[in-house]
């Protein structure tokens, strides 16, 4: 009997049916797709997306060139220099980030004892060129004074958990 | 002036009657693709192609223009000739074979002799079509004997043996239409669906979409689609093109114009299996109940409806479906398929026979 059952169903193509009959009403649902350069998808706040060097608010840069990045950076893709500047503040003279050898693990802004280098919410800095990719540290300050509000804002979000 | 009337005239006739049945295959050929991307990609809930035009509609148009503006590559091992000809046959066969296929019939009573529309109305129309679609085997194996390439020859072999074993089946399955209906004329076996069967039987004659054949040869029906879907190299039967082990089959080697006419000719056959379907089993262009404004709407729309109701069938079963082994499919063709339609044949003409139902 069971045997008559089994091929009863593979003649009537029960499963056949019903999988093109449930194709057929997945038609009708509603898309997934985003509408990617007009529409884009939620972003956690902490998302690690392209660096930026930070600042205080009255306009002095955050990095005091203890170098803890540079060291904790599995990638070796920070290159920092540093000596006093006239003020007698130590202040870095070179900080690069090879973007292409970067992996995006966060450990450089885990390791910032006062939150200079971020990894901030934006991912869409793709360049023609490779070395538009080796930024340099006016690149960075400049990343983190169009990125700040965000920044903060994530760092804010974030911080009951840390 | 003779020599117009005569040679001309009639000429001009019948490549004007060629363009009214070729610019509209040519054109649904080219939204079958359309409907295809934005079917499967309602099934996968993605939205498809919607950048050119509205809603994407001018996709094919720009996907064309991309094609045809590619440089042609022939591969240096390969043989120049039957390379370039091997596309050139698909394209063809499918579209001659348009030449027999019915659109419609128009018989007003009391006006004139009706007219069948139809290009050329043979008496073996079945069997030409039946031909042609088995001819169509050729472009495929040129192709990959020419590309001299090994996935293209493994893919041309492969559909090679795939078409040769489901026609056996296909022509054992229209034997049994043809017993049904008591002609190979396709007019005729649209019109043998249209004045008895079911409905008539039960005495609801207005129900007309029980007459059609689907019914009585429901078991055909569902062997004949899907000899048509292994026919015309589509999912689940999709072998000779199998993407993950043969890149793309027989057409690998294939770019710009000549790759063209090589997908033109595949979804034109798709068509084409699909409007044999409808001819042979779904009442080809009647409409499916009589009643006045159904068939006050000309027969070509309930065709072409039907044609695309097929086709709906062929994309959601590549949506649904996975493809199926080289050896089931061998195995669904000469185990099954052949000695079913092969006792159908027999069944069917032993019924027609005992109940006194052949046609007259």
């Amino acid at each position: 009997m069971a045997m008559l059952d089994r091929n009863a169903r593979a003649l009537f193509m029960g499963e056949i049916a019903g999988g093109l009959w449930l194709a057929f009403r997945y038609m009708f649902k509603r898309k997934v797709t985003i509408n990617y350069p007009f529409e884009k998808g939620p972003i956690s706040p902490r998302f690690r997306g392209e660096h930026a060097l930070r600042r205080y608010p009255n306009g002095e840069e955050r990095c005091i060139a203890c170098k803890l990045c540079e060291a904790v950076c599995p990638a070796q893709a920070i290159t920092i220099e540093a000596e006093p500047r006239d003020d007698g503040s130590r202040r870095t003279t070179r900080y690069d980030i090879d973007m292409t050898k970067c992996i995006y693990c966060g450990f450089c802004q885990e390791a910032c004892p006062v939150d200079a280098v971020v990894e901030g919410p934006n991912f869409e800095f793709a360049t023609e060129t490779r070395e538009e990719l080796m930024y340099d540290k006016d690149k960075l300050l400049d990343n983190g004074d169009r990125w700040e509000v965000e920044i903060a804002a994530n760092i804010a979000e974030d911080a009951p958990y840390r | 002036m003779e020599f117009f009337n005569a040679y001309v005239w009639p000429t001009i006739e019948i490549i004007f009657w060629i363009l009214v049945i070729i610019v509209p295959i040519i054109l649904g050929m080219a939204y079958l693709t359309y409907a295809e991307r934005k079917i499967i990609g309602a099934v996968q809930l993605r939205k498809g192609p919607n950048v050119v035009g509205w809603f994407g509609l001018l996709q094919p148009i720009a996907d064309g223009l991309k094609l045809l503006t590619k440089e042609t590559i022939i591969p240096s091992g390969a043989n120049r000739v039957i390379f370039v000809i091997a596309p050139m046959t698909t394209f063809v066969l499918a579209m001659i074979a348009w030449a027999v296929v019915p659109f419609g019939y128009s018989d007003v009573s009391g006006g004139p002799e009706p007219e069948k529309w139809v290009l050329a109305d043979i008496n073996v129309g079945i069997l030409y079509l039946f031909a042609i679609s088995s001819l169509g085997v050729y472009g495929i194996i040129m192709a990959g004997w020419a590309s001299n390439s090994k996935y293209a020859f493994l893919g041309a072999l492969r559909s090679a043996a795939q078409m040769v074993s489901y026609e056996v089946s296909i022509g054992f399955i229209m034997i049994t239409v043809l017993l049904a209906a008591g002609s190979l004329n396709l007019t005729e076996i649209v019109l043998a669906q249209k004045n008895h069967g079911i409905a008539h039987m039960i005495g609801v004659p207005e129900l007309t979409f029980l007459n059609w054949f689907w019914i009585p040869l429901f078991p055909m029906f569902v062997i004949f689609f899907i000899s048509v879907l292994a026919e015309t190299n589509r999912h689940p039967f999709d072998l000779p093109e199998a993407e993950a082990e043969l890149v793309s089959g027989y057409n690998v080697e294939y770019s710009a114009f000549i790759f063209a006419m090589f997908f033109l000719g595949e979804y034109i056959n798709m068509i084409l299996m699909s409007a044999m379907t409808v001819v042979l089993f779904m009442g080809g262009w009647l409409p499916p109940l009589d009643v006045s404004w159904l068939n006050w709407i000309p027969g070509p729309i309930w065709f072409a409806g039907k044609v695309a109701f097929c086709l709906l069938i062929f994309i959601l079963a590549r949506a649904a479906l996975p493809r199926y082994r080289y050896d089931q499919l061998m195995r669904l063709g000469w185990k099954i398929f052949l000695p079913t339609s092969l006792f159908a044949v027999v069944a069917v003409a032993g019924v027609l026979l005992s109940f006194g139902w052949l046609p007259k």
